[in-house]
């Protein structure tokens, strides 16, 4: 009974995370770029700060009419956001916060082909719904999606099997009980590969080029309303927290920290998971988006070599410390 | 002790062999709606349960590192690659009259056959091998790296060198074409245009399909 009550615990606090932190980092983007642009952001929900404006988006979305239009393949066209929200859903289960066995809402044993496979069924949602829309736009945006994911899934593959080389384990915690503080120079080349990569995954700004508002009226999500069009927005920010998140326990030593180790590991994860988003935040105010033909450009000229000299250097600083 | 004593039976199954059971049913019905439906996209994405459905027996089966892999190879690349060739060309929404060819009994006779000697192979190579529970599962991460690079390390290399050979040979294919378009760019853009082209090629395909 207890064994059931634990994981049904786990889960609830998985979701509660799931569901508290995208909206954190989305306040955050719009007072972050609001101020980055000499601007206030929204001033006025809420009453401080314009805290509740998120929550006040939601009510709006839901209030909408959910309109499938009239050529669409209905189902498919309707199944799609869940597809792109619930990945990230799951794969939040595997990431460790802390250590020991609390801190993780399940030790997976495989944990980094786990997250990343997971994490690239998300994309399966876009594609469903650039097709099933029945719109031009759509369809392009589905397209550049594609490609995209098809570019810059190697290079993160590769710069997570050099941290599981460097670590000799591809479980999460198990990475994080090995890590050592001067893995953070040894690693950092494949560190901002598999962020570079990863965000261009999330199709964030500059690799936004699928969803180009500007040009191709935000891609795959042309035709959506309401509260579906909502949940892939929702699976944006959940992206970006799982990619830091990722990022903060793969290459940042997770809850590894200067001091505070034993009780206060799972700050130190969440500090260095909000500085990265912060830092997602701040690269789509800074650049300009990237054309399609300098995306895949830098993906197989730049990130895939890169990712690759990362792995011979893990492999010779292996042997060589053995 | 005789192991196949103490084994419970076939006929008071546990949890994992009814879920085992019902999950490939289910992948089997994913799987003969992909080959059956006229809806070239639908078809795809029936493959991605089938593919899905697949994985979860390799979890039942504690083979967690060949799951995830499955996942992380058929679902969210090639079925992806796959999604895309069909965008790229024709995805018409609804169905399309031409999915069907008259290989049908062929295909069917090829299916059943591979299945029969696949299940014929199982059955009498591992008839009397029981696993050993004792120990790190069979099928973790550890486990398999360890048989893989210790006791089949040469058909792993071989099978290396036959994925760079392919490699290669795609590069040097896709190159000659580029070579081919230059030299006679009116002859080769006609047929290749329509296909890379941003504009008219792929997003006509929904709304002329479109009912």
């Amino acid at each position: 009974m207890t064994d059931v009550l634990d994981v049904a615990l786990r889960l609830l606090v998985v979701l509660a995370v799931f569901l508290v932190l995208p909206l954190v980092v989305g306040q955050t983007e719009h007072k972050v770029m609001a101020h980055m642009q000499g601007r206030l952001g929204p001033m006025y929900a809420g009453g401080f700060h314009g805290w509740a404006q998120l929550v006040a988006d939601g009510v709006k979305f839901a209030q909408k009419e959910d309109v499938v239009p009239k050529d669409a393949d209905r189902r498919v066209f309707q199944l799609a956001p869940a597809v792109a929200l619930l990945p990230y859903l799951i794969v939040l289960v595997a990431i460790p916060i802390g250590p020991g066995e609390g801190a993780v809402g399940q030790v997976v044993d495989a944990g980094i082909f786990f997250v990343l496979a997971v994490m690239g069924i998300g994309v399966l949602g876009s594609l469903m719904a650039g097709w099933a829309s029945a719109n031009k736009f759509s369809l392009l945006g589905a397209l550049r999606t594609a490609a995209q994911l098809l570019a810059y899934e190697l290079p993160m593959l590769l710069a997570a099997a050099s941290v599981a080389m460097a670590a000799g384990t591809v479980s999460l915690p198990g990475i994080l009980n090995a890590f050592e503080w001067w893995w953070l120079p040894w690693q950092i080349v494949g560190a901002i590969v598999f962020f570079v990569a990863g965000l261009a995954e999330l199709q964030r700004p500059p690799f936004d080029m699928p969803v180009a508002d500007s040009e191709i009226i935000f891609g795959a999500y042309t035709e959506y309303t309401g509260l579906r069009f909502a949940l892939f927005l929702l699976a944006e920010y959940a992206g970006i927290v799982v990619l830091c998140g990722l990022t903060t326990v793969l290459f940042l030593g997770g809850w590894h920290g200067p001091l505070g180790a034993d009780g206060l590991g799972w700050v130190w994860t969440l500090l260095k998971t909000a500085v990265l988003a912060f830092v997602v935040i701040w690269l789509r105010v800074t650049y300009p988006r990237l054309r399609e033909d300098q995306l895949q450009k830098l993906a197989w000229t730049t990130l895939v070599p890169l990712a690759l000299a990362q792995i011979a250097l893990t492999g010779i600083v292996k042997v060589a410390i053995q | 002790m005789n192991l196949a004593a103490a084994h419970p039976g076939f006929l008071s199954p546990s949890g994992v062999e009814i879920a085992f059971l019902l999950v490939g049913l289910v992948t089997l019905g994913a799987a003969l709606v992909t080959v059956t439906t006229r809806q070239l996209v639908h078809a795809a994405l029936w493959l991605v349960v089938a593919l899905g459905g697949l994985a979860v027996e390799y979890l039942l089966l504690t083979a967690e590192f060949i799951a995830w892999v499955q996942v992380l190879i058929y679902v969210g690349s090639v079925v992806v690659l796959l999604l895309f060739g069909l965008m790229l060309t024709k995805a018409p929404i609804g169905r399309s009259p031409d999915a069907d060819s008259g290989n049908r009994p062929v295909a069917l006779t090829v299916a059943l056959a591979a299945a029969a000697a696949l299940v014929w192979v199982v059955v009498d190579a591992f008839r009397t091998t029981w696993i050993d529970l004792d120990g790190p599962a069979q099928g973790t991460t550890g486990v398999t790296g360890e048989i893989l690079f210790k006791h089949w390390v040469l058909p792993f290399e071989a099978l290396s060198v036959l994925l760079l050979a392919a490699l290669v040979g795609a590069i040097v294919l896709s190159r000659k074409q580029d070579a081919a378009a230059d030299a006679t760019p009116r002859h080769t853009g006609g047929t290749t245009r329509p296909r890379t082209g941003p504009g008219t090629g792929p997003a006509a395909g929904p709304k002329g399909g479109a009912r």
